[in-house]
């Protein structure tokens, strides 16, 4: 079987269309990752040991633990307390809920950064947490993070397909549909492939900019 | 056996299914890993290019539609590959890219005057590379390569969805069969955690294993 141009141009609306999808669920995940990353970040400084330690372990078991069964146990486990997420819900909220174990080891980094004398000074100005970390902290620790958030971004991006598992009509559902229907699976998934790989490929020399605005030592 | 134990014996199976690719997958990646990664190293464009090629591919992709590609488009241009086979391969492919990374990273790091020194000595490229740098740049490595050992572990997961039967595809079998997503589920994460903690520690010993003489200043 040689590759059909009619056929791939043929298709090529549907896969654009769940394209879409695709990128929706990217934007909702990387949005719930960024702020529940920090919250762990943050979490993980406390100062009680109750707050600090288990944070720490949460974290640890989301990122050791696979995002597909990750996936399946917010889908067909969470029904069973009575939540019913809708698949695209659940697949938008495994998504951020798994990066945002790694955005918070980026978060970690950047505030480590951030010199102790800030710390210091802003205690002896005897500020509340609260400004402490909105006004002095994460101004000066976040910046210089953004391009490794810029890569989990990508790589959640890359994980989208995943979804398809529970029947989310995203890029990759669509084409094995598509090949289930017409007995054609070569066209479908190598033009996801090559969706794919054109956008991650943008996204990185989108990253490579950002280093070059936000990266340290600028 | 009480429940939830009573479905360990099914888990059980599909854990070792796990194992194996997670162990083959590994033996790949790291061939993969150091081939690319010498390979962009190398100063003739014609062994630079095809190794970027692989790695810009494997990681520009995502390694769940590279399955699929694998396992449901090849055959249509003539190239069969069993379930098991195409798991191995492309997993450990995809991890490899990322350690190729990591290998040319890690020589890169290595001063530059430690190679200068090997070529004064009157090494060769090759015994400069093998001899001085190499060992070096392994210490730099274990770290990254260490998490990427767990990353792979977690991306078998993918691999139910090419019908092998492992640990996620029992998982799914025995819901299918019992409806006790809850048990079932949370059995499996903990199977995991439980997994990637031994892999971790088990890196940390070996990276202190390598570290031994370290102290002893910068001569290994």
């Amino acid at each position: 079987m040689i590759w059909d141009w009619d056929f791939s141009l043929e298709i090529l609306p549907d896969l654009l269309r769940a394209l879409l999808v695709t990128v929706e669920a990217t934007v909702l995940g990387m949005a719930l990752a960024l702020v529940l990353g920090l919250v762990w970040a943050i979490a993980r400084r406390a100062r009680h040991r109750l707050i600090s330690l288990p944070t720490y372990w949460v974290v640890e078991f989301i990122r050791s633990t696979p995002l597909l069964v990750q996936i399946y146990f917010l889908f067909f486990v969470l029904p069973d307390a009575g939540i019913r997420l809708s698949p695209l819900t659940a697949g938008v909220v495994a998504l951020g809920l798994h990066y945002s174990a790694y955005t918070a080891e980026v978060y970690r980094a950047g505030i480590d950064g951030v010199p102790r004398g800030q710390w210091e000074a802003a205690l002896a100005l005897d500020m509340s947490p609260w400004h402490l970390w909105r006004a002095v902290i994460l101004p000066q620790a976040i910046p210089p993070v953004i391009p490794a958030l810029g890569n989990y971004l990508v790589a959640m991006f890359k994980d989208t397909p995943l979804l398809a598992a529970i029947t989310v009509l995203e890029l990759l559902q669509t084409a094995k549909l598509i090949g289930a229907e017409t007995f054609r699976y070569l066209e479908p998934l190598t033009l996801v492939g090559v969706l794919f790989l054109a956008i991650s490929l943008l996204a990185s020399r989108f990253v490579y900019v950002l280093e070059a605005r936000f990266g340290r030592g600028q | 056996m009480p429940a939830p134990f009573d479905l360990l014996p099914a888990l059980l199976q599909g854990l070792w299914v796990t194992l194996l690719i997670t162990a083959g997958g590994a033996a790949v990646a790291a061939l993969a890993a150091f081939a690319a990664g010498l390979a962009r190293l190398s100063r003739s464009v014609w062994v630079r290019i095809p190794a970027l090629a692989y790695i810009d591919l494997f990681r520009g992709t995502s390694a769940l539609v590279q399955l699929f590609w694998a396992y449901f488009a090849l055959p249509l241009l003539g190239i069969e590959l069993n379930a098991m086979t195409v798991a191995i391969v492309v997993l450990g492919l995809n991890i490899g890219a990322y350690g190729a990374e990591v290998v040319r990273g890690a020589i890169q790091a290595v001063p530059a005057e430690q190679h200068d020194a090997a070529i004064a000595l009157n090494f060769t490229e090759h015994q400069a590379m093998g001899r001085i740098l190499l060992p070096q740049a392994l210490r730099a490595m274990l770290p990254p390569f260490g998490n990427l050992l767990i990353e792979l572990l977690k991306s078998t997961a993918l691999v139910s969805l090419i019908t092998l039967n492992d640990l996620t595809f029992q998982a799914q079998l025995l819901r299918g069969a019992t409806l006790r997503s809850a048990e079932i589920f949370a059995l499996v994460l903990l199977l995991y955690f439980v997994v990637a903690q031994v892999i971790s520690r088990g890196m940390r010993w070996l990276e202190r294993r390598m570290a031994v003489g370290r102290e002893l200043g910068r001569a290994w």
